[in-house]
């Protein structure tokens, strides 16, 4: 009776008292990496609350429809968020279709050597390049080589050369998973490589892309840098014509050429004033602008989520 | 009668297959040509970098750039020694690095080897959201939220320092050391796993002796390209880290960094060709540069632990 059974009483054995505390040990390291993922989650609560406790004030139909003013209660960020949609239209519209070209074509169509080698290697380093690198490219390509000026056009193909690595891999992806049978399905239909490519892969991969392509210019409308480097300015009180005119012949390119100003170079200004309200017009500023990038990248994360829960193939 | 028609057909093909022929040639030098605009893209940066800042080693010696300690290349007497800038761009990204490597790697093991299917849904999308936080709200969070933050403990800290543009560079880059070493971990092959769980290692012992060292070279690689990442963050360290350049590597001062520098004199309206306008070149240039041997160095690593399994 008294050798008792009763794991309490008797000291553990030192092979029951190392599994114990090797399990403590394990428990205790579950618990940090919950922490670490708390302190990465607590950073994105207090940097979303300081934006709103400043901000939110401020954020209000004036706010959205006025114009940069040197008078911070009146300022507004209609010229920037035309701007940025502008900018957008032009990247959005000269990076797809290259990348998207690009990217069928190191998938499907280029022999495998060293050219394919070097093309490959520059991809992955292109999407390394710090941003502001591509704006020095456009500060001297385009701004003074081809003499496009502080416009539109040049912020839209500068922010396009930095999504192209992000378009190319998004299709490369996205083409790679589609499975050589329904290639060779086409095939045997008699189609040829151009119409396997265009009426079969791109369909296919169309969903993927997109995703990729809304993540690209999601980071791309959020890009500071290159445009502070190709001068973009920051006080503008005017909006670009509209590219609908009335008379003929109805579509006008003007606005390509028009000096602009985005989101983040406005909210970039307000931050570095010295005058707390201008902070405030920056923290509202910042709102908006985190509403667009955080919109863009929960549609594609959904996107992406539908895709892969419907994918069968 | 019938046979030879069919050769010749053969021999010459309709029209309809010669421009079909012709359309396929044509579609895939278009796409061709859109592959190639890469190359264009890269050739451009190094042939605009080069030719703008060569300008610059006219009237400075190369020497006098890379070992020189003072910069001032907009006053008189006019200064062009590139060390303050590095040295800032090195304390910021040190900072960056102390909290990104803990922090995205202990996510990473926690995600790969604890957490459940159903975490791993939800925290994956939840830090892909802090990837995607533009850079100039972070620059406004470090130097409105962190930096008062940090004056409540550290009393002597100025507005602009280097440590809060640090640390929430790092809390920026976490997402991506961790999604890549997660990666890395996660294509270990169970077997492993299951051989170091049969010796009877806890979870913790089997995370941390076989899966991590397994994964090394891909865990290693998210740590360079995390280091590049670092080098060429422009707009946290240029709102919050200050613009006075300086040999300096107390996190607690305020200095200016490589791309910093570059934005502060593109603020300014520069005239082309001029002295100011070279040195962003050259300053670019070495940014590029750098940024490139890690990148290399990065992908290469990746590559060799691709081929191990």
């Amino acid at each position: 009776m008294t050798t008792s059974l009763s794991p309490s009483s008797t000291p553990l054995s030192p092979i029951q008292l190392s599994v114990v505390q090797r399990k403590r040990s394990s428990n205790l390291f579950a618990v940090v990496g919950i922490v670490s993922i708390a302190i990465a989650l607590m950073t994105l609560i207090a940097l979303v609350l300081q934006l709103f406790i400043q901000g939110f004030p401020k954020l209000n139909w004036q706010f959205l429809t006025s114009f940069a003013d040197p008078e911070a209660s009146l300022a507004g960020v209609l010229a920037a968020l035309v701007g940025s949609c502008l900018v957008m239209l032009v990247t959005a519209s000269t990076a797809v279709p290259v990348g998207i070209g690009a990217g069928l074509y190191l998938e499907e169509y280029i022999a495998r050597n060293k050219f394919s080698a070097l093309i490959e290697i520059n991809v992955t380093n292109l999407a390394g390049v710090p941003s502001i690198v591509y704006g020095l490219l456009a500060l001297g390509l385009f701004k003074y080589y081809f003499n496009l000026g502080e416009s539109i056009l040049t912020a839209g193909l500068t922010l396009a050369l930095l999504v192209l690595p992000v378009v190319i891999v998004a299709t490369r992806e996205a083409i790679r998973a589609i499975p050589s049978s329904l290639r060779e399905a086409a095939y045997a239909m008699g189609a040829s490589k151009s119409q396997m490519v265009f009426d079969h892969l791109l369909p296919y991969a169309f969903g993927n892309i997109l995703t990729g392509v809304i993540i690209g210019l999601s980071r791309a409308i959020g890009e500071t840098a290159p445009l502070v480097t190709i001068g973009a300015l920051t006080f503008i009180a005017f909006l670009p014509d509209s590219p609908i005119q009335s008379g003929f012949p109805f579509i006008s390119f003007e606005w390509l050429k028009a000096p602009f100003t985005v989101l983040p170079i406005q909210m970039f200004n307000w931050v570095s004033r010295p005058e707390p309200e201008f902070q405030v017009n920056a923290a509202a500023a910042g709102i908006v602008l985190l509403s667009l990038t955080l919109m863009m990248n929960s549609i594609a994360i959904y996107l992406r989520y539908r895709i892969q829960k419907n994918l069968k193939w | 009668m019938a046979i030879s028609s069919l050769s010749e057909a053969i021999a010459a093909p309709p029209r309809k297959q010669v421009i079909r022929r012709l359309k396929e040639r044509f579609i895939e030098s278009v796409l061709f040509l859109c592959a190639f605009s890469c190359i264009a893209v890269t050739i451009a940066i190094m042939v605009i970098l080069g030719t703008e800042s060569i300008g610059l080693f006219k009237t400075v010696s190369v020497w006098e750039f890379f070992t020189g300690t003072e910069w001032a290349p907009l006053f008189e007497p006019a200064k062009y020694g590139i060390l303050p800038l590095v040295c800032g761009t090195l304390t910021t990204s040190a900072i960056a690095l102390f909290v990104a490597i803990p922090i995205g790697t202990t996510i990473a093991l926690f995600l790969s080897e604890f957490a459940s299917q159903k975490v791993r849904v939800w925290v994956k999308p939840i830090l892909e959201i802090l990837a995607g936080v533009p850079t100039v709200v972070y620059g406004y969070f470090a130097l409105l939220f962190v930096t008062p933050l940090l004056q409540i403990v550290l009393l002597d800290l100025p507005g602009f320092n280097m440590l809060a543009a640090g640390l929430v560079m790092g809390i920026m880059i976490v997402p991506q050391i961790s999604s890549m070493s997660e990666d890395a971990m996660r294509s270990v092959p169970d077997e492993l796993r299951e051989g170091s769980y049969a010796a009877g290692a806890t979870k913790l012992q089997t995370a941390w002796n076989v899966v991590f060292p397994a994964a090394f070279s891909g865990v290693s690689s998210s740590y360079i390209l995390g280091i590049s990442r670092a080098v060429g963050e422009t707009m946290i360290v240029s709102i919050a880290a200050g613009l006075q350049a300086k040999i300096s590597f107390n996190p607690m001062d305020s200095a200016a960094t490589m791309t910093a520098y570059i934005v502060q004199v593109s603020l300014g309206d520069l005239p082309h060709a001029s002295i100011g306008y070279q040195t962003i070149f050259a300053v670019g240039f070495l940014l590029v540069s750098i940024t490139l041997i890690f990148n290399t160095i990065g992908h290469w690593l990746k590559r060799r632990y691709r081929e191990q399994y």
